[in-house]
């Protein structure tokens, strides 16, 4: 992008700050006990400031309160954002944002300050200005900006609540290598990818082309598992790899049950298994139920691919 | 009302550690929290919209995580602490099967205004940090 470019688009974004998103606009029900003890049940909230009459009559504040993380709650749109918002000035700011390429979002922070406490009875009036937009920034998720909102919270008598400010980054996104091929087959979640750093790379890419690696040191031959640079016999950072046969005897087992992990096939028994080679590996046990499995048990492993993007060995029963 | 004790800046020090609270991420959670804080986004209760925008469930909206961080502080405060700002860094969707654990500890403590922050964080077991940020709440000088 030029500068000219850039300096074109910002004169564009820019000129949203200070805009109204909302103008005030009080909620169409007052702060009420039903409400309140809905949000209560599912937060798992016993706070009695919030439901109990008795206790919060004789309490410093005299009279129940409505939960202070309701506050936004009371002007919430309701079940027709299903079917798609109404234009606004936030709404105009994010297609600027996406028409000219920043099309990711990501919310980053929001912090709300509480001025003054309110409850039942009591109306919450909430106003929404955009406050600011930071200039160009380089993050993790890649170039954008942050636009932060400012919502006003007022009681039926005028007088401050609260405020609200929520950051929001608009970002060009980065090119992922694998997710224009895997986009529109998400319904099928895979296993957590495997973490390949500068020293265990090789290992993983290894199994993705059909073998199960072990490193051994160039120097004096022990061999090592998980990968690492340098060999804990001899200090040696040289090092080759020799191709496992994956025949095992299980060290030790465990059988996962809670929580269930989206894309794991459950029973889910990992092991720790001696390899004939002498090196240990962790992997899954399968091919039979979980309750056969014990400790001295001979396994075999196989590659195989478990999911739509990951190889793995897994063991069966020898 | 012994059997709701509120914490008075005498009992307090900074390094004070809160207890850790498990909450399970369910689809019941999630759901059930978007409608009760209103918010109605599909993300938050269709698995196929969630699904589009690439994640593979349901996943958490923002005002049940505050309501849930503010319910940790209370917890540990008592009733008649006034809770005066939430201040939250997101991270990591929330979703259902997932375990998220919350910490929190005494930060600051300013004895003449009862004023009293906590640094918490909520980590799920298979993403990590989903949010994290300071609780402000303002204590009785005495009990």
């Amino acid at each position: 992008m030029t500068t000219d470019e850039q300096k074109a688009i910002e004169s564009e974004i820019y000129a949203f700050i200070g805009q109204e998103v909302y103008p005030p606009t009080p909620a169409a029900d007052d702060i009420n006990d039903a409400m309140i003890r809905q949000w209560a049940e599912v937060m798992d909230d016993n706070n009695p400031a919030y439901l109990d009459k008795d206790w919060a009559g004789n309490s410093l504040r005299g009279k129940t309160i409505s939960p202070p993380a309701m506050m936004y709650v009371w002007g919430q749109e309701g079940f027709q954002v299903t079917k798609g918002r109404a234009s606004n000035a936030m709404s105009n700011l994010v297609s600027t944002f996406d028409k000219h390429g920043y099309t990711g979002v990501l919310g980053t922070n929001v912090k709300q300050e509480y001025f003054k406490e309110v409850g039942p009875g009591d109306n919450v009036t909430i106003e929404m200005i955009i406050d600011n937009i930071s200039e160009r920034k380089t993050t993790g998720r890649g170039t954008g900006y942050f636009f932060e909102t400012l919502s006003t919270f007022t009681d039926q008598r005028g007088e401050k609540i609260g405020t609200q400010r929520f950051k929001v980054l608009k970002f060009i996104p980065q090119e992922q290598p694998s997710a224009a091929a895997t986009e529109d087959k998400l319904d099928v979640p895979t296993r957590i990818a495997s973490p390949r750093g500068h020293d265990n790379k090789w290992w993983w890419d290894a199994c993705d082309d059909g073998t199960v690696l072990i490193q051994r040191c160039k120097s004096c031959q022990t061999l090592r598992h998980p990968p690492r640079p340098m060999c804990g016999e001899c200090q040696s950072m040289e090092w080759d790899s020799i191709e496992s046969t994956l025949d095992g005897e299980i060290l030790s087992y465990t059988e996962l049950h809670h929580p269930k992990i989206p894309g794991y096939q459950y029973p889910l028994v990992c092991a720790v298994i001696k390899l004939a080679e002498g090196t240990n590996l962790v992997s899954n046990i399968v091919g039979c139920d979980p309750s056969q499995v014990h400790i001295g048990m001979k396994v075999k492993g196989v590659l195989e691919q478990v999911d739509e993007k990951t190889m793995l060995p897994q063991f069966y029963p020898a | 009302m012994s059997e709701h004790k509120t914490l008075s800046c005498a009992e307090v020090s900074v390094g004070d550690k809160l207890p850790a609270a498990d909450i399970d991420i369910t689809t019941g959670l999630v759901v059930c929290g978007a409608l009760a804080t209103r918010d109605f986004e599909p993300v938050h209760h269709s698995k196929a919209a969630a699904q589009a925008v690439g994640l593979p469930d349901v996943f958490m909206n923002i005002l049940t995580s505050q309501g849930l961080m503010t319910r940790y502080a209370t917890d540990w405060s008592g009733p008649e602490a006034v809770v005066k700002s939430v201040d939250l860094r997101l991270g990591a969707p929330n979703i259902p099967g997932m375990l998220m654990t919350v910490n929190g500890e005494v930060t600051a403590l300013n004895k003449q205004t009862g004023l009293v922050d906590l640094a918490v964080t909520g980590e799920n077991n298979i993403w990590g940090m989903h949010m994290q940020g300071t609780v402000q709440l303002a204590l009785p000088k005495e009990s």
